[in-house]
């Protein structure tokens, strides 16, 4: 069976050494976060995820989730796991205090996400989507909303969902047909069919509160006549208890390819009472404040299949006894050595480890700029983050799920026939993993919004202000002879990614398929120069830290060869993604449909 | 009535442990820390006898160094409500903790002391017991059952032939055997909270204890490798073996 051990260490060092959030203590959700009690609270989340939810993973992925009198009844356990995670008072950590939440970093909900995901992915995603709910209705909710339910979101009593997609409608929202049917006090009948709604029944709470996008009959066509509802699942009393069924239920679950454990519901609207939450027709606007937060979950989901997966390569890597090193027996006593020996082995694991580390700084980064975007008291620091921030969501959300995939591949693959083999737990995180680059988006989809949406927005401010930040840390640390295995390569790749979007620009506006043929290409390498950045700067601190005999000397020693292996092994892919956004869309496009 | 939580701070019972190059200690340095295990049982049996009314205040003391803090604030964020840290960067031995102990009981008046039967590092399973017969208490020790009657204590002890209740008239010492309980894991509002409880910071010349160490450390080393085995070919040979070569039979 799977085992997983929360990557605290190098969390930490994220967070006090590299990042060093003390120095962020003019944003207010850093103030109350001290180190210690970062260190505490990391510590206690590892000790729950490891005990509580990750033993339940590979159970629950066998069981399944399944519907019993239009109730979805969750597997074995987690009905138990799920009270532990509410008595714990988990769900409120990044909440608002007014409404019962802790009101920590939206960061350190980030990381506490990956850790929940890489321990149990199903189980995490009950309360995550819950989060993406309160998010919401925190943004966009009337104070009374906001009373209503977040105290008991906060406190994981209530659960929540998103309803977007219909059968004839997934990312063309537009076409969407769920009825919004004014009523005399002010609400609205909500009738329709929505599908894959995770989370969308389930067992664990007693009230599911669900947004809904839903169309008001006569107004204006397309995605700009859709407006949001709040639909709780049971009626909620004057006095806030729970009443009746509201009209709402799961009508199937989905059999799919993984994810057992998290019921993918046909949730079924039948004049279900629904308030609006934000206003009329703007649906779209509010539901997005929900899909950017859900955007980056995803992103942190291809990291953590990637950790986990990791993690039981490494073990049985170690463990492993067949052949022998290249260079002679490392291991005599024993018929065969480890096969950690193997360069190959160790190509496959270093790919890992440079992917998971590199992009465990990025959304750090990513989780600072959420919380600069909301609380920095200065107002064009705010701007400059949220632009930056709708640059990169994109890119994580892309980047991390594929690699996630590829990752968990990786890892199988150390393990040969017995990866492919159920109960070693491997092809689980390879089936889980393979949602990632789908939901919230595909991963098509978030390539064609940062050529599309994110480079051009604002003059094209985003791309700019991400370029100063590469180019000012290029200028400073060029001579710096500790960097000396970094700076070149990252310079060349900054290069390229410069000449790749000079060339977009000129040959996109020209033919719109040149941009959509490069789209993906271009997200890649504009994540790779980024995870560079981060690998160089990460690698500086590292230098520092050792020449000032801070911190632990081999954690620092490794980030360096890690930082290696990226430049040597995984850089120079941007070449071939220059060369093949510049290849075009002439052959892309070049065949007739009827010749496929 | 108040009870005092004695709790160590000892290398984590999932780290594996490394002999220092010099065989003089183990690895400590950047290797995960945390409270002993049987300590946490102990905390866990205070909480739940506050829990159920028969106790007002849990203190919980550490002597350890700085970062024994740490766990000072994990005992806090399951439920203690003060903590006092005995500040020694000394590797104390058992009677020096102890005296220690003793006289933080005097300040205190705790009526029970509960803490946990041994050390996952050290092993040494003494404090409790001399910390009993320097306060002329009585004790019970491992003990997978505590209830408590009037002014009275019964603990059920894990003995070699099963289990062993013994009555003990209060103030009393008692130590925690594993099935004691199941500690429970800290809430997240909790550990904010813990932040905000009081830590009183003490030395232990401040209780008149000299902590120098009364045995000498020779050596550390790493238990020996298992040899490899061997197959037998028959039940015959394996006797032979076992008789002839290990001496067993």
């Amino acid at each position: 069976m799977p085992t997983y051990s929360a990557p605290v260490k190098d969390i930490k060092f994220l967070l006090h050494d590299y990042f060093n959030l003390q120095k962020l203590e003019h944003i207010p959700a850093f103030a109350e976060a001290t180190p210690d009690l970062l260190d505490a609270i990391l510590d206690e989340a590892a000790k729950i995820n490891e005990n509580v939810f990750q033993p339940l993973n590979l159970s629950g992925d066998g069981q399944g989730c399944r519907l019993e009198d239009g109730k979805v009844i969750t597997p074995d356990g987690f009905k138990e796991a799920y009270a532990q995670y509410l008595e714990g008072g988990w769900q409120g950590m990044t909440g608002d205090v007014k409404y019962g939440g802790q009101g920590l970093p939206q960061t350190l909900g980030l990381l506490l996400n990956e850790i929940m995901v890489s321990a149990n992915w199903g189980f995490a995603m009950y309360p995550g989507l819950t989060k993406g709910a309160t998010e919401s209705i925190y943004a966009w909710g009337t104070d009374e909303q906001k009373e209503k339910y977040l105290p008991k979101m906060y406190s994981a009593e209530w659960a929540g969902t998103m309803n977007l997609t219909e059968p004839h409608c997934g990312t063309d929202l537009g076409l969407l047909t769920t009825k919004a049917v004014p009523q005399d006090d002010g609400s609205y009948k909500i009738t329709g069919t929505k599908i894959f709604i995770s989370a969308g029944d389930h067992d664990l709470t007693e009230n599911i509160i669900h947004l809904v996008l839903a169309k008001i009959p006569g107004g204006p066509d397309g995605v700009k006549g859709i407006s949001l509802f709040i639909v709780p699942r049971d009626i909620i009393n004057d006095d806030g208890s729970v009443g009746a069924n509201n009209g709402v239920s799961c009508g199937s679950l989905e059999e799919k390819m993984g994810i057992h454990s998290n019921a993918t519901c046909v949730m079924n609207y039948d004049e279900a009472t629904g308030y609006l939450l934000g206003d009329k027709h703007k649906g779209m606007k509010a539901m997005f404040t929900m899909m950017n937060e859900a955007r980056l979950g995803v992103a942190i989901q291809g990291l953590a299949i990637a950790e986990v997966a990791q993690q039981n390569a490494v073990a049985y890597a170690n463990d492993r006894l067949q052949g022998r090193a290249l260079t002679g027996p490392q291991n005599p006593d024993a018929k065969a050595d480890p096969i950690m020996v193997h360069p190959d082995v160790r190509r496959m694991l270093m790919t890992n480890r440079a992917f998971i580390e590199g992009s465990r700084a990025m959304t750090v980064w990513a989780g600072i700029l959420v919380d600069t975007t909301r609380e920095h008291p200065d107002e064009a620091e705010r701007e400059k983050a949220e632009e930056l921030l709708a640059l990169i969501t994109p890119v994580l959300k892309s980047y991390l799920t594929d690699q996630g995939v590829e990752a968990a591949s990786r890892a199988l693959q150390c393990f040969g026939g017995h990866g492919y083999i159920r109960e070693w737990g491997m092809e689980q995180f390879l089936r889980d993993s393979r949602i990632a680059p789908i939901y919230e988006g595909t991963n098509g989809i978030q390539a064609m919004d940062l050529i599309g949406r994110k480079l051009p927005a604002n003059g094209g401010a985003a791309i700019r202000a991400y370029f100063e930040m590469v180019q000012t840390f290029i200028d400073d640390n060029k001579t710096n002879d500790a960097l000396s295995n970094y700076m070149p390569g990252l310079e060349k790749a900054n290069g390229r990614l410069q000449a790749a979007s000079m060339w977009l620009m000129q040959n996109g506006m020209s033919n719109p398929n040149n941009a959509g043929a490069g789209a993906h290409y271009y997200l890649n390498l504009l994540a790779l120069v980024t995870m560079a950045y981060f690998w160089a700067d990460m690698a500086k601190k590292a230098h520092e830290m050792i020449a000032a005999g801070e911190g632990d000397k081999e954690f620092l020693e490794n980030k360096l060869i890690t930082a290696d292996f990226f430049y040597g092994h995984m850089l120079p892919e941007t070449a071939a993604l220059k060369a093949k956004i510049e290849a075009g869309a002439t052959s892309v496009m070049g065949l007739d449909a009827h010749s496929f | 009535m108040k009870i005092l939580v004695p709790v160590k701070r000892v290398i984590d019972y999932n780290v594996k442990v490394r002999v220092k190059a010099d065989n003089t200690g183990v690895e400590l340095a950047n290797v995960k820390m945390s409270m002993n295990p049987f300590d946490e049982i102990a905390v866990e049996e205070a909480l739940r006898i506050k829990e159920a009314g028969n106790a007002e205040e849990i203190i919980v003391v550490s002597i350890g160094p700085a970062q024994a803090q740490e766990t000072l604030r994990t005992a806090l964020a399951m439920g203690a409500d003060r903590a006092i840290l005995v500040k020694t960067d000394d590797l104390v031995e058992p009677l020096a903790v102890a005296k220690i102990l003793k006289a933080i009981v005097a300040e205190e008046t705790p009526e029970l002391v509960i803490l946990g039967k041994q050390a996952i590092d050290d092993d040494c399973n003494q404090t409790g017991q001399m910390l009993a017969a320097l306060l002329e208490w009585p004790q019970g020790t491992f003990a997978s059952e505590v209830k408590l009657g009037e002014g009275t204590v019964n603990v059920t002890r894990e003995v070699d032939g099963g289990l062993e209740t013994v009555k003990l008239t209060l103030p009393a010492v008692v130590t925690a055997d594993l099935r004691l309980n199941e500690p429970r894991y800290a809430s997240l509002p909790n550990i904010m909270k813990a932040k905000r409880k009081p830590l009183d910071t003490k030395e232990p010349s401040d209780y008149g204890v000299d902590t120098a160490r009364r045995l000498t450390t020779l050596k550390v080393e790493e238990p020996a490798k298992r040899a490899s085995g061997i197959i037998v070919e028959n039940i015959a040979e394996l006797v032979t073996k076992l008789r002839d070569e290990a001496g067993v039979i």
